[in-house]
């Protein structure tokens, strides 16, 4: 017999071997058709009402026509200013998690908080951020008050994309620098921050992406119904195109049937748009790889 | 049986400071104990050879000498290190310390950085800010690790991108930028291939003119090139230290030493 004949064995082997990978790719294909099943009928529904002035006008006619700008700009405003809150607050919470904490019950309760605080439900942030930001820190309801609600919300995403890129940064460089009498933060600033900084910003962006669709967290926090105007400083209410797409979806008569799909379009568009740069950032940088 | 401390005297003028002095050390990480009873003096402009099998406690030793168990809440240990003739205990700054201490790792560490930061890293942190400074360290230390011809087009380049014998002469071209007064190196020529072994080996005893240097090995032949004295470190106690050239050919005080040198074990 020659000796790389099949075997029985090999062919049963070989079988169950072609039986799951398909199973599993049939799985994996299964997962993407709500994507694109969604994605299609946005387009097929919403497309036709998208345009430059559906996106640089503002609502008329009691939101049934006109485009969505100030909900546009609304948003835009709510992620910023979050992102100026959580992103400076999270990136060092991270870094001392990661690079000072002891190893004790105090440091392990901490990560637990953080792990329990992302399973918060959105709703609940929604009602935290009315008793503690609008009524008592009295910002009232306005962009600051429902920034700081999507902050809190979003913190445990930048914490532990954080934690995670600092601790992907090899223990060897650390131990590197501080037998060459680098303090802590010496070695945090030149060797280990410059080589996390990819992931950091990867987490950001992830955590954009996420704010931007938000809708519970902002609605009794500072998003309003509707705004003849534009916010002009953190302490006004603003609109916010996820609320907007459910007042057009359920809360006005007589809105056209292809508005809230162009709405919804266009905040997944964002959304989308967010994560791919996200997605190319990842990849360009794995490309140069440093060790 | 005549201690380690009286034979230091009789050598060694008695006004010759030590640049190390360790009294009565043991280390343990949580309540394992790995090393103890150690006690030994590292003179000035000496290469002081450790030999010893795998868990012997030899890395360990290195990690007390320049206090890096201050990053490790793990490690702890009792007896005294001097550096100098001050104990590292009553020091203030234990970065100065550490900045007068080079220490090459098993496995060499190329940091993410250019090669020309690598080596300008640690004047850096010092506070040297001039360029020209700066140019001059990164090629007199490239130099003096025999790696300079080999990348002074690419110094720009990543420095953790070099082959593993290039980086290991970057490690101690790094090292060697610190100006240390006191150059551990600990099994460097694991990762590293025979010839370049035999360069570093030449380095090293031109180094020895500038400064005392602790080489912890696990090639036998390699202490016997390079180590005037060396230790003899076996399961986290200290066997023995003896002229280098004592223990080669012989001259023994104990059975183990004999035993491991010649290789019936370890």
């Amino acid at each position: 017999m020659e000796m790389f004949s099949e075997s029985i064995l090999n062919r049963k082997n070989k079988r169950t071997q072609t039986l799951f990978r398909t199973l599993f790719m049939l799985m994996t294909l299964l997962l993407i058709l709500p994507v694109l099943i969604i994605l299609g009928t946005l387009i097929y529904k919403g497309g036709s009402i998208i345009s430059v002035d559906f996106l640089f006008t503002d609502p008329i006619k009691g939101m049934t026509a006109g485009g969505i700008f100030p909900a546009l700009f609304g948003t835009v405003w709510l992620v910023a200013v979050a992102l100026m809150v959580s992103v400076p607050l999270g990136v060092a919470a991270a870094i001392y998690l990661s690079e000072y904490a002891p190893n004790n019950w105090f440091t392990r309760a901490i990560n637990l908080a953080i792990i329990n605080l992302a399973g918060v439900p959105s709703i609940v942030h929604a009602l935290f951020g009315v008793g503690a930001f609008v009524i008592f820190f009295g910002f009232g309801t306005s962009i600051l008050s429902a920034s700081l609600t999507l902050a809190i919300m979003t913190l445990p995403v930048v914490i532990v994309a954080t934690k995670e890129s600092l601790q992907a940064v090899p223990e060897a460089f650390r131990e590197a620098c501080w037998n060459m009498g680098a303090t802590r933060w010496q070695t945090i600033r030149r060797v280990v921050l410059p080589n996390a900084v990819s992931g950091i910003l990867t987490g950001v962006i992830l955590e954009v992406s996420r704010t931007t669709g938000e809708t519970a967290p902002i609605m009794f926090t500072g998003a309003a119904f509707f705004l003849p105007f534009l916010p002009q400083s953190v302490f006004d209410q603003t609109m916010a195109m996820s609320l907007h797409l459910f007042v057009v979806s359920t809360q006005v008569p007589g809105v056209p049937n292809a508005l809230p799909y162009g709405v919804a379009l266009v905040l997944i568009a964002m959304v989308l748009l967010m994560n791919s740069i996200s997605i190319a950032f990842r990849m360009h940088l794995r490309g140069k790889k440093k060790w | 049986m005549v201690t380690t401390a009286d034979r230091m005297v009789t050598e060694h003028p008695a006004e010759v400071l030590p640049k190390l002095e360790v009294t009565d050390l043991s280390i343990s990480y949580g309540n394992t104990n790995v090393l103890s009873g150690i006690n030994l003096k590292v003179m000035p402009n000496e290469i002081f050879g450790i030999i010893g099998p795998a868990n012997a406690g030899k890395t360990s030793f290195l990690k007390v000498l320049n206090r890096m168990d201050t990053f490790d809440s793990n490690m702890s240990f009792e007896g005294d290190v001097s550096f100098n003739g001050l104990n590292t205990r009553k020091l203030r700054n234990l970065y100065a310390l550490r900045s007068r201490i080079g220490v090459v790792f098993p496995l060499p560490v190329g940091l993410p950085l250019t090669i020309y930061e690598n080596v300008a890293l640690s004047p850096r942190l010092m506070g040297t800010k001039s360029k020209v400074e700066l140019d001059i360290i990164v090629e007199r230390c490239l130099m003096r690790a025999a790696l300079w011809d080999e990348v002074k087009d690419r110094l720009n380049s990543l420095g953790s991108l070099l082959s593993g014998g290039q980086q290991q002469r970057l490690t101690i071209a790094r090292a060697l930028s610190q100006d240390p007064e006191l150059l551990m190196l600990d099994e460097f020529s694991i990762a590293v291939d025979p010839v370049t072994t035999m360069r570093i080996e030449d380095v090293l005893k031109e180094l020895k003119k500038e400064m005392t240097i602790i080489l912890v090995t696990n090639l036998v032949q390699q202490a016997r090139r390079l180590a005037d004295r060396t230790a003899f470190f076996l399961a986290g106690e200290c066997v023995e230290i003896e002229n280098t050239e004592d223990l080669f050919t012989g001259n023994t005080q104990d059975e183990r030493t004999l035993g491991y040198i010649e290789g019936r074990f370890g």
